[in-house]
């Protein structure tokens, strides 16, 4: 796996650029990523909206000595632009921000960010008003459309705000930051909603897992490698499971990241109270899970046998539901957090299917699921579940893929490229904080904007 | 140092040294899946597996004890230079043993001892060998040309010395599988002892189905799910045979001891093959361990070495256990019926039932070992219940280790207080034994 595709490094030479702009060709960039100490912007962001939340972002990034803009002037300059329309009650409403936006963009920096805030249309205080349903309806159908129109890396996001909730929510600060970050690198067209005010703000934005103990599963390679450096990165220590012949691989990135090897087979009736055990012993506490381990076992429904059917279901969605019920069993027993977080790796294939994928979109469908059901029972006690999509990520699977196939899937999405490993991973980290309590039951999308589904 | 109490060679009192745990890789057959293995790579994947399983990144411990049977003159500090390609803080010590195949209980051994007399608060006791990359030496006519070449001082000298050199001198000298003082291989010594204590052929064929078919059972119910760290591509050991029957064993030839003709026992089914492979056992004192949120497994309590005079054929070369079981278990005051396990190393098959034989015969107790009473039978159900050599093979140096480290689990799961014996033959005519007690 090349950090950068040969395409993409192509035409971000002078001769490749040249050719690709006089035939048409995708320009995909080297996306900005995240790295600790990065500011959330290296220019001036632009806080588009007289409102509430308008105001609040403002002075938030102000507080921390941004160069905060509230008006667009003349060909200035952006490392991100923010539209709040909180306050809009009716689609006539949307044209003033939306010009002024405009009249930015072209002043938008390479691996810029648009970021809108607007309310949620499901919120049930306005179930009755069909101007403000309407309106917080465009806002989302702008955003999606705005995000295919950015280039050079730079993507559109939008955080809706849940009933009583504002941009001062410990979680609408956390999505507002993910998004201006290069830990969003790869993701655009895409919403974080903030239900409620649950979560705290952590001491350090860079170590906001300080103390935690996290388990990840599929910890030895691809996504689960990176997943478990990212949350060590972010302060947590991380209990890294994968299947006994993985074992090598897993002992290699548990010594990378300073976390425990644990060799165990997912599907055996008894992993989540073993992983239980072994976190009490080790550590005392539990504070979250990452549902990673996956399989594919592709084939046509018409060629797929009982053997390719149920060892998917049961690697890819009985075991997260029963380790799940085990570890939840346990909540109030003092190892198992309060505030414990789930997240899992749901799929594209799970939200719009893929031919010979039924029994892979059947599982990634049920994560969906699982997250939406168990968000109420967690955030009783102050915690939450949240699932991951990835698309076209950059692994040794997808390696394996035949190069015209790859080429192709690589181009469908937004950013004109495959994510990497570490994206879907950040996406992941955001869910485990604190801060981000009051986003859950909810799936992100780490695509790019694929083409593919919502 | 967590303890506040006075170590006991300062004058306190001795302490127990516990055992946390271990590691190891798979055991490959020789010129197999670790061919371009050195020790070195092996026993840091060894230790390596085992700071992954416990967490000790960046930590220092008191001490890796580690050995080698078949090791290069360049690795005279092997271990150390193993612990230096860990994750193992750089402060940790290191040194190697040598005592043919009883270096890894002597290994743990050491390092249990240092334990109990509070010189050190944690260690590691491990072994690897490599029959893939024996090292080779130039034999010693050829060693003393190129040592005159190196002392002469003239062109004209060298010329000489060099135009010496024949085809010759460049075959190798390999590393002796025989003893050296009698020129038999340790095959050919069990074929006598086999024979004198009459095992016959289907006794040791059962041992040897019973060890493959009790350590793949182990596999398939994951009992080394937190013993093992695959490497090189290998999650098991593959020179086990799940599914062994005596019809399969029965059928093959007769390797050593031909000259018994139809007497003859011992077949390459019923003895333990040439393989590669590295372990590590955690032990501590029981404060580190709670200090680091560690689990307790056993405690290793003792062990005891011995030595037979085989060389004029008074004893057979692998008896020496025999020798050092009654002593250890006499100091502890046990009998054979106080152990809920027995770990035999399985060089042969005939070892083990030889073993056996002697240490219930009343005239080996009395005139070979001075006893007033019999020792006593070894009851066969306790006996290698998870496998042995004969399945997993029999990396020498490592063996020791991989047994202290299953044998740990077992007696913790058999619960507290629980006893375990370990007996390894070894080359020389020596033997170690060894007593564990369950937490």
């Amino acid at each position: 796996m090349s950090p950068t595709d040969s395409y993409t490094r192509f035409v971000n030479r002078p001769f490749g650029k040249q050719v690709a702009k006089t035939i048409g060709l995708p320009r995909p960039v080297p996306l900005r990523r995240h790295t600790q100490g990065d500011r959330l912007a290296s220019g001036s962001i632009l806080v588009i909206g007289e409102s509430d939340a308008g105001n609040t972002v403002a002075e938030q990034l102000w507080a921390e000595s941004y160069d905060v803009r509230r008006d667009p002037g003349l060909k200035q300059k952006f490392s991100a632009i923010i539209v709040a329309f909180d306050d809009a009650a009716h689609p006539s409403d949307l044209s003033e921000r939306v010009l002024q936006v405009s009249a930015a963009l072209r002043g938008l920096e390479p691996n810029g960010r648009v970021i809108t805030i607007f309310r949620d249309p499901q919120d049930s205080s306005i179930s009755s008003d069909a101007n403000r349903i309407a309106v917080r309806h465009s806002v989302e159908g702008f955003t999606r459309s705005l995000a295919k129109e950015m280039r050079f890396g730079a993507t559109t996001n939008g955080i809706i705000l849940g009933q009583d909730v504002t941009m001062a929510a410990p979680a609408a600060l956390a999505a507002l930051r993910f998004f201006l970050s290069g830990r969003s690198a790869y993701v655009a067209g895409q919403f974080l909603t903030v239900s409620s005010s649950a979560g705290a703000v952590p001491a350090d934005w860079d170590t906001p897992l300080a103390d935690m103990v996290i388990v990840v599963t599929g910890a030895a390679r691809g996504i689960g490698e990176a997943i478990s450096e990212t949350l060590a990165r972010d302060g947590a220590t991380v209990i890294g499971v994968d299947m006994p012949p993985a074992g090598e691989a897993l002992t290699t990135v548990m010594n990378r990241v300073g976390g425990i090897a644990v060799q165990m087979d997912i599907t055996d009736e008894n992993a989540g109270n073993e992983l239980l055990r072994m976190a009490e012993q080790r550590f005392g506490r539990l504070d979250g899970i990452v549902h990673n381990a996956g399989i594919t076992r592709d084939k046509l429904l018409a060629n797929m046998d009982a053997a390719r059917w149920d060892s998917l279901i049961a690697v890819n969605i009985t075991a997260p539901l029963r380790i799940n019920e085990q570890l939840l069993a346990a909540l109030g027993q003092g190892v198992v957090a309060e505030n414990f977080r789930i997240t899992a790796l749901a799929s594209t294939s799970g939200i719009a299917g893929n031919r010979g994928q039924t029994n892979y979109a059947a599982a990634k469908a049920g994560i969906m699921g699982m997250t939406q059901a168990l968000a109420g029972q967690l955030a009783k006690t102050g915690g939450s579940i949240n699932a991951v999509a990835p698309g076209f990520i950059e692994t040794a699977m997808t390696d394996a893929m035949p190069a015209a196939t790859r080429e192709v899937a690589r181009r469908m999405n937004s950013l004109q490229q495959g994510g990497r490993p570490v994206d879907v991973a950040e996406a992941i980290a955001l869910f485990h904080t604190d801060a981000a309590a009051g986003i859950n039951g909810t799936t992100l999308r780490v695509c790019g904007q694929s083409m593919v589904g919502k | 140092m967590t303890s506040t109490s006075t170590a006991a060679i300062a004058g306190g009192p001795l302490r127990p040294a516990v055992v946390l745990g271990g590691n190891r890789i798979p055991f490959a057959r020789a010129h197999g899946a670790y061919a371009g293995a050195s020790n070195q790579d092996m026993l840091t994947s060894a230790l390596e597996g085992l700071v992954a399983r416990f967490g000790l990144q960046g930590k220092a411990l008191g001490e890796v004890v580690a050995g080698a049977v078949m090791k290069h003159s360049a690795d005279f500090n092997l271990t150390r230079e193993s612990v230096l390609g860990t994750s193992l803080d750089a402060h940790t010590p290191a040194h190697d043993v040598q005592t043919a195949c009883a270096t890894g209980i002597e290994t743990v051994g050491g390092v249990a001892n240092k334990i109990r007399l509070g010189q050190i608060e944690s260690g590691i006791g491990g072994g690897v060998d490599t029959i893939s990359d024996a090292p080779l030496a130039f034999n010693s006519e050829a060693r003393e040309l190129f040592m005159q070449l190196n002392r002469a001082r003239t062109t004209q000298d060298k010329i000489k010395i060099a135009l010496k050199l024949r085809p010759k001198h460049f075959a190798p000298l390999a590393p002796q599988a025989g003893e050296v003082r009698t020129g038999l291989s340790m095959g050919e010594h069990q074929a006598l002892t086999t024979h004198h204590w009459g095992v016959t052929r289907e006794e040791q064929d059962e041992l040897a189905m019973h060890s493959h078919n009790n350590m793949a059972s182990a596999y398939d119910e994951g009992f080394f799910n937190d013993l093992i760290t695959p490497f090189r591509g290998l999650d098991r050991d593959n020179n086990m045979r799940p599914g062994s029957t005596l019809e399969a064993l029965a059928k093959l030839r007769v390797a050593f001891g031909k000259q018994f003709g139809d007497e003859a026992t011992m077949t390459a089914g019923n003895s333990t093959p040439m393989t590669d492979g590295a372990a590590a056992a955690l032990l501590s004192s029981e404060e580190w361990a709670i200090d680091h949120n560690l689990p307790i497994l056993a405690e290793f309590m003792d062990f005891e070495v011995a030595a037979v005079d085989f060389v004029n054929g008074k004893e057979g070369l692998l008896m020496a256990p025999t020798y050092a079981i009654p002593r250890i278990l006499d100091r502890h005051g046990l009998s054979l019926d106080d152990i809920d396990f027995f770990e035999i190393h399985e060089a042969f098959a005939g070892t083990v039932l030889a073993t056996i034989e002697a240490l219930g015969d009343e005239d080996y107790n009395k005139n070979v070992l001075g006893r007033d009473t019999v020792l006593g039978q070894i009851d066969r159900s306790k006996l290698n219940v998870k496998g042995s050599s004969l399945a997993s093979g029999h990396p020498f140096a490592a063996t020791g280790p991989r047994i202290v480290a299953s044998l740990a689990k077992m007696l913790h799961e058999k619960g507290e207080g629980s006893l375990g014996l370990i007996s390894v033959c070894a080359a020389g005519g020596q033997g170690a034994v060894a007593l564990m007690r369950g937490r």
